[in-house]
């Protein structure tokens, strides 16, 4: 579970500071997609490196299953990224030496200790996790050798390695066509169910809300509109 | 390793570029460092051949160390020293170079006088030498004179038998042979005017060297100081030296500046495997341990190099293969490339992961 209480950052920008997050509150819990959406600039991305503890709010507090992200150092910021935060970046960000395999067990190694003797486990996990987003056959392919989506699938299966309880996805469509885009989310929506994760997905296509079972809108650096949508009622009702 | 290995197989290019540099590099400092050491092999063999702890040379009006060519040793300077209590050998040597003519050649070479007072220890071959008007010579002295043992090899006039050929013993670039003090006195008499006793004094025990050295207005060299009075020897070795130096420093700065700019290169990399929680500490050990692979496999090409050149050089070019001048020197490039890396690796700290996330730049 992520909980964002009153957070406020803001980034220095000459002599003053512009606010990207101002006193927003929000609350992901296990198991369920927050869907954020916004017009550029409004501050979405800035929440997520908040939750990645990739950087440290002017105010606030920002609890990741009840650690104080605020307080934490570099290193213990890291430790707990590795552990216990996923995510998907808006290009692929895979890297260009590591086949399609390696771009997964690499979170196994991102560690100071004990990367041996995961080395199997971490293998069998990132086998399987490549064929949950559909890719077992192109294990040993590199990012230039496979295709944008696929690249993007990669993307998440990496975020979901090392079984993080947070996952935050920033705009993982914006560089895809709209049947792969809307492939993606399911990807991202069944992942979200089955591994349990609080996931926060960015993203401006309005086409995904239907899906969403929350979306909140952010305007300006602050939240404006939260509203819960009964997705699993609206899923029943078709049926 | 994980990520290093990969992008050295993937950058495989790049790598072999900087790689064969360093492997360039190393055959300049290992032929540098093997010319070197056989240029001093060529200076100081002889010298080193004698056995003790430090070499007794006369000091100058002012007190300063003179070199092998102007000491001059008087037999009182000599016997002070072998009394002194500690001493537990010590023995006049002279030092002299000079034509010598065979039946069948001719050549300069330095005669070496050692020995030959009562109660001290000679080494073997000294004791060959003792014989009167006797000599020993060095394979390269005898080499150069065309000469074996029972031949006849005369030195300003003296007529001395060669009783043994040794082993390859040189000095000051000129082969060495051994002959006792008192030939050496002879031959060193015709050269020099007033008598001479010996050069220096080859001492072995633990006396008080500066008190007894003071005395006698002496000095006493141990035996790599001692090497410093050779004349030309420290400037040779110095200049060579200062050509190798020099590489390592090169080779540091070239080495440095392929991983900054490597790193930065890789620094979106870097982001990427920082926001996704890689620790500092693994991602500067990944860095470092891929420039010790290139390193270790770029030296280790250029040492085999050097040492397989090595082995088919002709004889006449001194050249001289041993740890000194092919591990050492070898270990010395590995360090300084490892900390011209490490400055340009020193970089990954100050990536900012944010820089990773789409959006938040
Ligand atoms: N590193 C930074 N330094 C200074 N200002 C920044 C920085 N990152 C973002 N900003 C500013 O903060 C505000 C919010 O940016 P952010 O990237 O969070 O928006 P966003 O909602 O993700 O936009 P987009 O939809 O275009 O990705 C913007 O005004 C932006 O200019
Ligand atoms: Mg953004």
């Amino acid at each position: 579970m992520i909980e964002f209480s009153d957070v406020t950052l803001t980034y220095p920008d000459g002599s003053n500071r512009v606010t990207a997050v101002n006193q927003v509150s929000l609350t992901a819990v296990a198991g369920t997609v927050t869907c954020i959406t916004g017009p550029s600039g409004s501050g979405k991305s800035s929440l997520l490196a908040l939750g990645a503890t990739l950087i440290q709010p002017d105010s606030g507090r920002i609890l990741i299953n009840g650690t104080d992200a605020g307080g934490l150092s570099t290193k213990d910021a890291s430790a707990l990224r590795r552990e216990q935060v996923g995510i998907v970046f808006q290009q692929a960000n895979l890297l260009p030496s590591l086949t399609a395999l390696e771009q997964l067990t690499v979170m196994n190694e991102l560690g100071t200790q004990g990367a041996r003797a995961r080395r199997p486990a971490a293998g069998r996990r990132a086998t399987e996790i490549l064929a949950t987003v559909g890719l077992a056959d192109q294990a040993h392919k590199r990012p230039h050798q496979l295709s944008g989506g696929q690249r993007q699938r990669i993307n998440i299966a990496r975020a979901l390695m090392n079984r993080p309880s947070i996952l935050l996805v920033d705009e993982p469509t914006s560089s895809l066509d709209q049947e792969r885009g809307s492939q993606i989310i399911d990807i991202v929506l069944d992942l979200t169910a089955s591994e349990g994760t609080s996931t926060l997905l960015v993203t401006h296509d309005t086409s995904h809300f239907a899906r969403m079972e929350r979306v909140v809108e952010m305007m300006d650096g602050r939240l404006v509109d939260t509203h819960a949508r009964a997705a699993r009622s609206a899923k029943s009702d078709e049926t | 390793m994980f990520v290093a290995l990969r992008d050295l197989r993937f950058a495989r290019g790049r790598f072999a570029l900087i790689s064969s540099v360093i492997v360039l590099i190393t055959i300049l400092v290992g032929f540098l460092s093997g010319l070197a050491g056989g240029l001093a092999w060529q200076n100081v063999s002889g010298i080193l051949a004698l056995p003790f702890d430090k070499m007794v040379l006369a000091a100058s009006d002012n007190g300063a160390a003179t070199d092998f060519s102007s000491s001059s040793i008087t037999q009182k300077q000599a016997d002070t020293w072998a009394e002194a209590e500690g001493v537990t050998s010590a023995t006049p040597v002279g030092i002299t170079t000079s034509r010598a003519e065979s039946e069948s050649g001719e050549a300069a070479i330095t005669i070496v006088g050692y020995g030959a007072s009562p109660n001290q220890e000679l080494s073997p071959e000294a004791t060959v030498a003792d014989i009167p008007r006797s000599i020993v010579l060095s394979t390269g002295a005898a080499d150069a004179l065309d000469a074996q043992i029972g031949d006849t090899v005369t030195i300003a006039g003296f007529k001395l038998l060669v009783s043994a050929v040794g082993d390859d013993w040189w000095y000051s670039h000129t082969p060495v042979a051994y002959t006792s003090l008192a030939d050496w006195q002879d031959i060193a008499a015709t050269q020099r005017e007033g008598t001479i006793f010996a050069t220096g004094v080859a001492v072995t025990g633990s006396p008080q060297w500066d008190q007894v050295a003071s005395n006698t207005h002496t000095t006493a060299k141990g035996q790599l100081a001692s090497l410093t009075a050779i004349p030309a020897f420290a400037s040779e070795v110095g200049s060579l030296g200062m050509m190798i130096a020099m590489l390592f420093s090169i080779s540091a700065l070239v080495i440095g500046a392929f991983f900054t700019v490597w790193t930065i290169q890789r620094s979106g990399d870097i982001a990427i495997l920082k926001a996704l929680g890689a620790a500092t500490r693994t991602l500067m050990k990944d860095a470092l341990g891929q420039a010790g692979v290139v390193l270790a496999t770029g030296v280790a090409v250029g040492v085999a190099a050097v040492i397989g050149v090595g082995a088919i050089v002709p004889a006449a070019l001194p050249f001289l293969v041993s740890p000194l001048t092919t591990a050492l020197p070898a270990a010395l490039l590995v360090i300084l490339g490892l900390a011209g890396a490490a400055v340009g690796v020193r970089s990954v700290t100050s990536v900012n992961p944010l820089s990773a996330l789409g959006g938040a730049r």
